[in-house]
């Protein structure tokens, strides 16, 4: 994607620190397509919310270029990018109404009154606000606030939309029905949008694409299928979706497969990630829900495990096993009914196929 | 319950020993306030004591006017008959009870009290009192009216008798007249002459030289308010102590720090010399007036401008910024349409608690106002320690009083008070 002309956000060597002395952004390179929803997914203090800010204009980049629809933006004030933005507490203007607070953008751009009207009216029917536009936002909730956050940003018909942890402080039932009529949203009008989140069911539910962020670099820049299933090293697998981790070292490595000795001595068939050569430290990264409990000795792997604790979570059991010499080893099993009764206490036979088991750099 | 419902009149909830649920809550809640009053009971009493029943009684002194009916009883009564627009002094009956009176009174030594008192209204009759108390004794029976008019003249006098009578009522309007620079002449209520005029400009100087010092501190205050609140904290505490640092310091030195900066052969002066932006003979003056008023006092209250103002930007979310600009408004716009209205309420706040020091304040324009920087607050001072008419005083600071509260009122009507927020 690196060359793609006329990306809609290009990041050229971006660098940035705020004392001159630690980088909280490490050379960093990407490109936004138009009309693309990509998510800046990762833990506090990664680097996402800095680079927004300097797409935004609020921050400098120390070093390095953006480029918006291949124009540098460097030396732009933020009110001359017309970048629509939604903040994770909404920043609506308290003293105005919801219908002034739309009108505002629309205002400064010296629309006459009748569009302004109209376009305000559009924009809160989008959002199903159409009845709110005289309140004031302290009388909304924390949903219709959100709402009207987001209808605020795109009624000025920006290509480029920036939301900064927009759902962060709504309940996860909110949350989740928000998620969707912000994908819908950016169906519909197909503008750009470049989402910071720390919420990784959030970002594999609505991008296109995702870049994880860890210690001021992107370990992985995928579509959240790849994301999930082909993560590129320990810290993208534990990060998105629950995820085993068993250690050993390679003792045999070939094309699409290797052999993985853990500590306790048993081997394992992998398939290889980022280890080269045998004698490499590994951590094995194997999700919950790829343990087989039905015919374990067709699958390439098979090992046994004490389980220790059953919970039960309605669509599906979550057992706690022992596996390996790993006491926290889970294993997700879908709620059939009671087909083969599982008992705590008893020792059981488990199974994966090698492709779901990836042989990752090594992490304590 | 339920045959209460079937039967359709209103229920009432009872608990169930069937005492009405009111009845039990306001019990339950009883003690707790009971409680509460008991911990607030010694502060109550002493602002019961040391402030409402003074101010009440100051109030009172505005319109109280025993002192005539006390020291003269019987003349009061006898006077009654007495018609002013006859154009003739009183009859013998006036004053053989003003004999019998002055007797009491002088035997008491509340005559001269008396003629001091009478003396705000009628210059020049408190001698008659001091006059007549000395010679009283010798006074024989008999023919009492020759008798005065031989030791003062003025006894015969209709204008000081019709003031005797005009104040024999124990309310009386008269230090309110004299607080807006009126009297009550032989036609009613009339602007004293233009040369006694004094009350009504201070009022209009106190209020106008208010806004301008609350004006002045909004000016201030307001960038430096925004600085306090958006530098980072270590930065910002450093800042703070400086504003508050005039805190510790006493009134008096900050007020005679002026001084020495403003007086002609003062610091400013001198430098201003020095570069020669003026010359030594157009030595500014810059104290002992209303300048010197104004710098003295903006310096002195700018922190109760600040301190509301700043607990006010401190809840403005840095956020509304940065939405306004994202949306293209440029700095100025998005400080004029987003951040000031946010402010207003603290400049309220401010601007109440800084007005309404100002409006009473008078060591600072005793000190730097000369003449024309003096307020009303210091005409009452002086009558309250110097002229001792604290009758008088009592009538201004009570429409000093009223004119705040008129002024809040104003307020309340065109921001709203609910609109005022110290943080």
């Amino acid at each position: 994607m690196a060359d793609i002309r006329g990306a809609a956000v290009r990041f050229e060597k971006v660098q940035k620190s705020y004392d001159g002395e630690n980088l909280v952004v490490k050379d960093l390179n990407l490109d936004i397509a138009p009309g693309e929803f990509l998510t800046m997914l990762g833990p506090s203090g990664s680097g996402k919310t800095t680079c927004l800010m300097m797409l935004a204009g609020f921050e400098p980049a120390t070093h390095g270029e953006i480029f918006l629809n291949d124009k540098p933006i460097n030396n732009v004030p933020p009110y001359k990018r017309g970048i629509g933005m939604v903040f994770q507490n909404y920043a609506l203007f308290p003293h105005m109404s919801v219908a002034e607070n739309l009108a505002f953008p629309l205002q400064i751009r010296k629309m006459n009154k009748t569009d302004q009207q109209a376009k305000v009216k559009r924009a809160l029917e989008m959002v199903e606000l159409g009845a709110f536009g005289n309140r004031r936002p302290a009388q909304l909730s924390g949903g219709q606030q959100q709402r009207v956050a987001v209808a605020r940003a795109l009624v000025f018909d920006p290509e480029l939309v920036l939301m900064d942890e927009p759902l962060g402080a709504l309940d996860k039932q909110l949350r989740e029905q928000m998620q969707y009529e912000i994908k819908h949203i950016h169906e519909n009008l197909g503008v750009s949008v470049v989402y910071v989140t720390h919420d990784q069911t959030e970002a594999l539910t609505m991008s296109d694409r995702v870049a994880v962020f860890e210690d001021g670099v992107i370990q992985q820049l995928s579509p959240p299928d790849v994301l999930y299933e082909s993560p590129k090293n320990s810290f993208v697998a534990q990060f998105i979706g629950e995820n085993n981790k068993l250690h050993g070292k390679v003792t045999k490595i070939a094309k699409g497969v290797c052999e993985v000795t853990l500590d306790d001595g048993t081997k394992l068939k992998a398939e290889p990630v980022n280890v080269s050569a045998v004698g490499d430290p590994t951590t094995i990264s194997l999700r919950p829900e790829r343990v087989e409990f039905d015919n374990p000795d067709k699958l390439d792997n098979t090992v046994k495990g004490k389980i220790l604790e059953i919970l039960y979570l309605g669509d599906h059991l979550r057992v706690v096993m022992s596996v390996a010499g790993n006491p926290e080893f889970i294993v997700k099993v879908r709620n059939r009914g009671i087909k083969r009764p599982l008992e705590e206490g008893k020792t059981y036979s488990i199974g994966w196929s090698a492709e779901d088991c990836k042989a990752l750099d090594f992490s304590g | 319950m339920a045959d209460a419902a079937v039967s359709g009149t209103k229920t009432v909830l009872t608990t169930h020993d069937g005492k009405p649920l009111k009845v039990s809550l306001a019990k339950a809640l009883r003690r707790e306030k009971l409680r509460a009053l008991m911990l607030i009971a010694p502060l109550l009493l002493f602002i019961l004591l040391s402030f409402i029943m003074p101010i009440a009684d100051m109030l009172f002194r505005s319109v109280e006017n025993g002192i005539v009916a006390e020291t003269l009883p019987k003349t009061v009564v006898a006077l009654k008959n007495w018609d002013p627009a006859s154009g003739e002094a009183p009859g013998e009956d006036v004053f053989a009870a003003l004999h019998d009176d002055m007797k009491v009174a002088v035997a008491e030594k509340t005559h001269t009290r008396l003629g001091s008192r009478l003396n705000y209204d009628q210059p020049g009759i408190s001698s008659l009192f001091r006059k007549s108390g000395r010679r009283i004794g010798r006074m024989k029976e008999g023919d009492y009216k020759q008798q005065f008019l031989d030791i003062d003249d003025g006894w015969g006098s209709v204008e000081n008798w019709t003031t005797i009578k005009r104040l024999s009522p124990t309310i009386t309007d008269s230090y309110f007249l004299a607080s807006v620079d009126a009297e009550r002449g032989a036609d009613g209520i009339e602007r004293k002459p233009e040369n006694e005029r004094i009350y009504i400009l201070l009022f209009v100087r106190t209020i106008l030289l208010s806004m301008a010092i609350t004006v002045s501190c909004i000016l201030l205050g307001y960038p430096i308010a925004y600085l306090l609140a958006n530098l980072p904290v270590r930065t910002s505490n450093l800042l703070m102590i400086l504003v508050l640092l005039p805190f510790w310091t006493s009134l008096l030195v900050r007020t005679s720090a002026w001084k020495v900066l403003l007086q002609q052969q003062g610091v400013i002066n001198d430098v201003l010399v020095w570069i020669g932006l003026i010359d030594d003979a157009g030595r500014l003056v810059m104290i002992n007036n209303m300048t010197g008023t104004i710098i003295a006092m903006t310096h002195i209250l700018l922190p109760f401008m600040i301190l509301p103002l700043f607990s006010v930007m401190k809840t403005i979310s840095p956020s509304y910024v940065r939405a306004a600009k994202s949306m293209g408004a440029t700095d100025w716009t998005t400080f004029w349409r987003i951040y000031f209205p946010n402010t207003v309420p603290g400049i309220g706040a401010g601007s109440i608690l800084v007005f309404i020091l100002a409006i009473g304040y008078y060591i600072t324009p005793e000190l730097v106002g000369g003449t024309s920087g003096v307020f009303i607050s210091n005409r009452i001072a002086y009558h309250i320690s110097s002229s001792l008419n604290w009758g008088l005083a009592a009538a201004l600071g009570t429409i000093l009083l009223v004119l705040v509260l008129a002024l809040y009122w104003v307020y309340d009507r065109i921001v709203g008070i609910d609109n005022v927020k110290l943080g």
